[in-house]
């Protein structure tokens, strides 16, 4: 099986590319850069597109098994792929928690049979995610976890960090941790703040993450161990990761493109829109400008969706009874081709690298790159394409987004797994 | 009469000067019925209004009641005690099951802040916010505003204090956009623990309840919740009582003629001393009196016939569903 993508400019910040390059994939893997590429070959015209590596997210909800009312790993990874996502990253809060090979082994066969994208799974840190006793990290790692995290919930127990970020050590698994202050973000709705003053909502304070983050880079320096802080949204967050790199700890961070893009006004301006409610909530103007200084500077490694689908009836209540989250995975890489790259905050290989080649290596995930003898996951953008939000259409069953309606330029237009087209857009 | 151009009410913060002092001249035009022998005239025979209630409140619905049989709407109260809400109905639900009975206002007092919001969004009926959360509750700060322009004639320059608990007060946000929308001078205190934080971005901040009495016109204390104490707000009702609260010799250090207002329910002996809520220059009954004649104006002014002239489109002629 032979498939050129020919004529397209190839953006791979894992080899420093940016050219304009036929790709040639073969059995599954990327076979060959060259210009022109002759033979023979089932051929894809892609002149005016960029050609990337896979998109990878980290963090995903895709709710199986146990809420298929709000996703299932079908409904979820066709999502990821409309969206430009090759591989996802599945956050083990399902029901049952994954906390167990077995319940790990059941995901990974159900992403077999129905996935149409690459589903890594992430284990439990604590059995239930109660921030009690460690899940077996051993066996998790052996049935496919590529991570951990008791995301949704924060590690509240600095013994149980440090006991985490120690015992994964011995099977090279990174930490991932919900940052929160559970005593200062009791009953918030929102970011605590003037906008919360003025609605009269219950604010979780940024310093409540911040200091979570920070504990986590003084315990990873202690431990050597891993740590990834799962969206971060706060000024204070980037610096205490900033800082941390600087003394070479073990610690990455991802950022979510609404924290990117929105702040807690919008909870204001939309009249309590219970699309803008989310944990960790939006923030104020400074913590955007700190998370995009972060993005530019490289603070932040990573952008993840933190895609989190909901029934209509659970975000169709009052804002204080609403569940947290809002989906991502079709509207991401758009927002970001419009919103960072078309507002020249980053160029697009820089775009590249924080959605693909960066999450690839932070968890050692096999994609992020179009050498030769790589994964042939592939996406492909169309700068130029005008794209509407319409939560109507989305192949996700959430359709809980802040961004309904709002009109973007560039899209992913073509995603390749494996070898196999899993999304191709229309035509226009 | 002047008009008020909006479809519901759902707050102060929204509401140009004009708009407010719409609703205080309809109220002063009003106020007179409630001293007819006849109490009653047929300014809304034939509007329906559902009074639904998901806290408890004892004024505000009262009061609410009252301007309904007044003007003559027909009006039913829902508690959330022997409704189904106590059954585990969403509030959305039970206010599409009200609307299937055709009412041409839903009042709504609840403890979720835009619980009034979403209803405007979901439903037809106009809404009128009794009290949301720790939101807002226009009501209240109109019969306040009501109340001090009765006395002082004017609320362009006033130095009104409001004390208590800023943090989970909807009175206090109300009357801060009110008064200063009005040109009044409002200062606010209370202990650093219940001031939310960007407050003073709408009128200054003291902790020292001598500071904010001082030279007031008016001061208006704001309620504090027992069970503030066991949130660790506060050590102890006694010290709250020691550093924040109204007493007969704070009040002395604000004008002579200084009015005291309180929302209720009162902790006499906690924000405020009982010589001073019975003192003479309280005006805590008028508040209750006013709060009447604010809700007919509300009333009036969306479902009455200067509403309807004001209604710059028809509103469609929409299938009404079935209950």
């Amino acid at each position: 099986m032979r498939l050129v993508l020919k004529g397209g400019r190839v953006i791979d910040p894992s080899q420093g590319l940016d050219d304009r390059l036929d790709v040639l994939i073969e059995d599954g893997r990327i076979a060959k850069l060259a210009r022109p590429l002759t033979g023979r070959a089932r051929t894809i015209d892609v002149r005016g597109l960029v050609i990337c590596p896979g998109f990878i997210d980290l963090h995903c909800h895709l709710r199986e098994p146990g809420r298929e009312d709000k996703e299932t790993i079908a409904t979820g990874t066709r999502a990821a792929a409309a969206g430009g996502f090759t591989a996802v990253c599945a956050m083990p809060n399902t029901d049952p928690v994954n906390d167990r090979a077995g319940i790990t082994r059941a995901i990974l066969d159900r992403a077999r049979a129905d996935g149409v994208v690459r589903v890594h799974p992430i284990g439990a840190i604590t059995r239930g995610s109660l921030g009690e006793e460690l899940a077996e990290y051993g066996d998790l790692r052996e049935a496919g976890c590529v991570a951990v995290s008791d995301d949704g919930r924060p590690v509240a127990s600095a013994r149980v960090m440090r006991r985490a970020l120690e015992y994964a050590r011995a099977f090279d698994l990174t930490v991932i941790d919900h940052c929160e202050e559970p005593t200062l973000a009791h009953g918030a709705a929102m970011n605590e703040g003037t906008v919360s003053t003025l609605l009269g909502l219950r604010g979780a304070p940024a310093a409540g993450e911040a200091m979570v983050v920070e504990r986590d880079v003084l315990l990873a320096e202690m431990t050597g161990g891993k740590v990834h802080i799962a969206h971060a949204s706060a000024a204070a967050s980037v610096d205490a990761v900033r800082r941390g790199k600087a003394r070479g700890v073990r610690v990455t961070a991802e950022a979510t493109p609404h924290h990117l893009l929105l702040v807690d006004q919008a909870v204001k301006d939309s009249d309590y829109d219970t699309s803008t409610k989310m944990n960790p909530p939006l923030r104020g103007e400074a913590d955007r400008q700190a998370l995009l200084e972060g993005l530019r500077d490289g603070t932040i490694d990573c952008i993840a969706t933190d895609h989190a689908p909901h029934t209509v009836d659970d975000k169709k209540v009052e804002y204080d009874q609403a569940a947290f989250g809002v989906v991502g995975l079709e509207t991401a890489v758009a927002l970001c081709l419009d919103r960072l790259v078309g507002a020249g905050i980053l160029d697009l290989a820089q775009l590249v690298s924080l959605l693909s080649t960066r999450p690839a290596r932070i968890l050692g995930l096999p994609g992020g790159s179009l050498a030769p003898g790589s994964p042939a996951d592939v996406t492909v953008l169309d700068p130029e394409r005008r794209v509407k939000v319409d939560p109507a259409r989305f192949e996700s069953k959430g359709r809980n987004t802040p961004f309904a309606g709002w009109t973007l330029k560039g899209a992913p237009v073509l995603t390749v797994v494996d070898g196999r087209v899993v999304f191709s857009a229309p035509r226009r | 009469m002047n008009g008020y151009p909006h479809r519901h009410l759902l707050g102060i913060e929204t509401l140009e000067p004009g708009d407010i002092q719409a609703i205080l001249d309809a109220a002063e035009g009003l106020r007179e019925v409630l001293d007819r022998p006849i109490k009653k005239v047929p300014a809304l025979r034939g509007k329906t209004v559902v009074n639904l209630f998901y806290e408890a409140s004892t004024r505000t619905r009262a009061s609410f009641e009252v301007a309904e049989k007044v003007l003559s709407a027909d009006s039913l109260t829902i508690t959330t005690a022997g409704s189904s809400v106590s059954k585990g109905e969403t509030l959305l639900d039970t206010a599409k099951n009200l609307e299937a009975m055709n009412p041409d206002m839903i009042v709504v007092r609840h403890s979720a802040s835009g619980a009034p919001h979403f209803l405007a969004r979901h439903c037809r009926s106009a809404i009128v916010n009794a009290g949301d959360g720790a939101h807002e509750h226009p009501t209240q700060a109109l019969l306040d505003a009501l109340t001090l322009r009765q006395r002082k004639k004017r609320l362009k320059g006033l130095r009104v204090a409001i004390v208590g608990d800023l943090l989970h007060s909807r009175v206090a946000r109300s009357n801060v956009w009110l008064l200063s929308k009005m040109g009044a001078q409002v200062v606010l205190c209370a202990p650093p623990t219940l001031v939310p934080p960007g407050i003073e971005t709408l009128a200054p901040v003291t902790y020292r309840i001598d500071e904010a009495v001082e030279g007031a016109d008016a001061v208006m204390m704001l309620r504090i919740q027992l069970e503030r104490m066991t949130g660790g707000y506060f050590p102890s009702v006694r010290e709250y009582h020691a550093r924040f609260g109204l007493t007969e010799e704070r009040v002395r250090r604000a004008k002579k003629d200084v009015l005291i207002l309180h929302p209720g329910p009162m902790n006499r002996g906690v924000e405020i001393a009982s010589e001073v809520a019975d003192g003479p220059y309280s005006v805590i009954l008028d508040q209750v009196t006013n709060g009447v004649a604010i809700r007919m104006a509300v009333l009036y002014l969306l479902l009455g016939e200067s509403a309807r002239e004001s209604e710059p489109v028809p509103e469609p002629k929409r299938k009404r569903g079935r209950a």
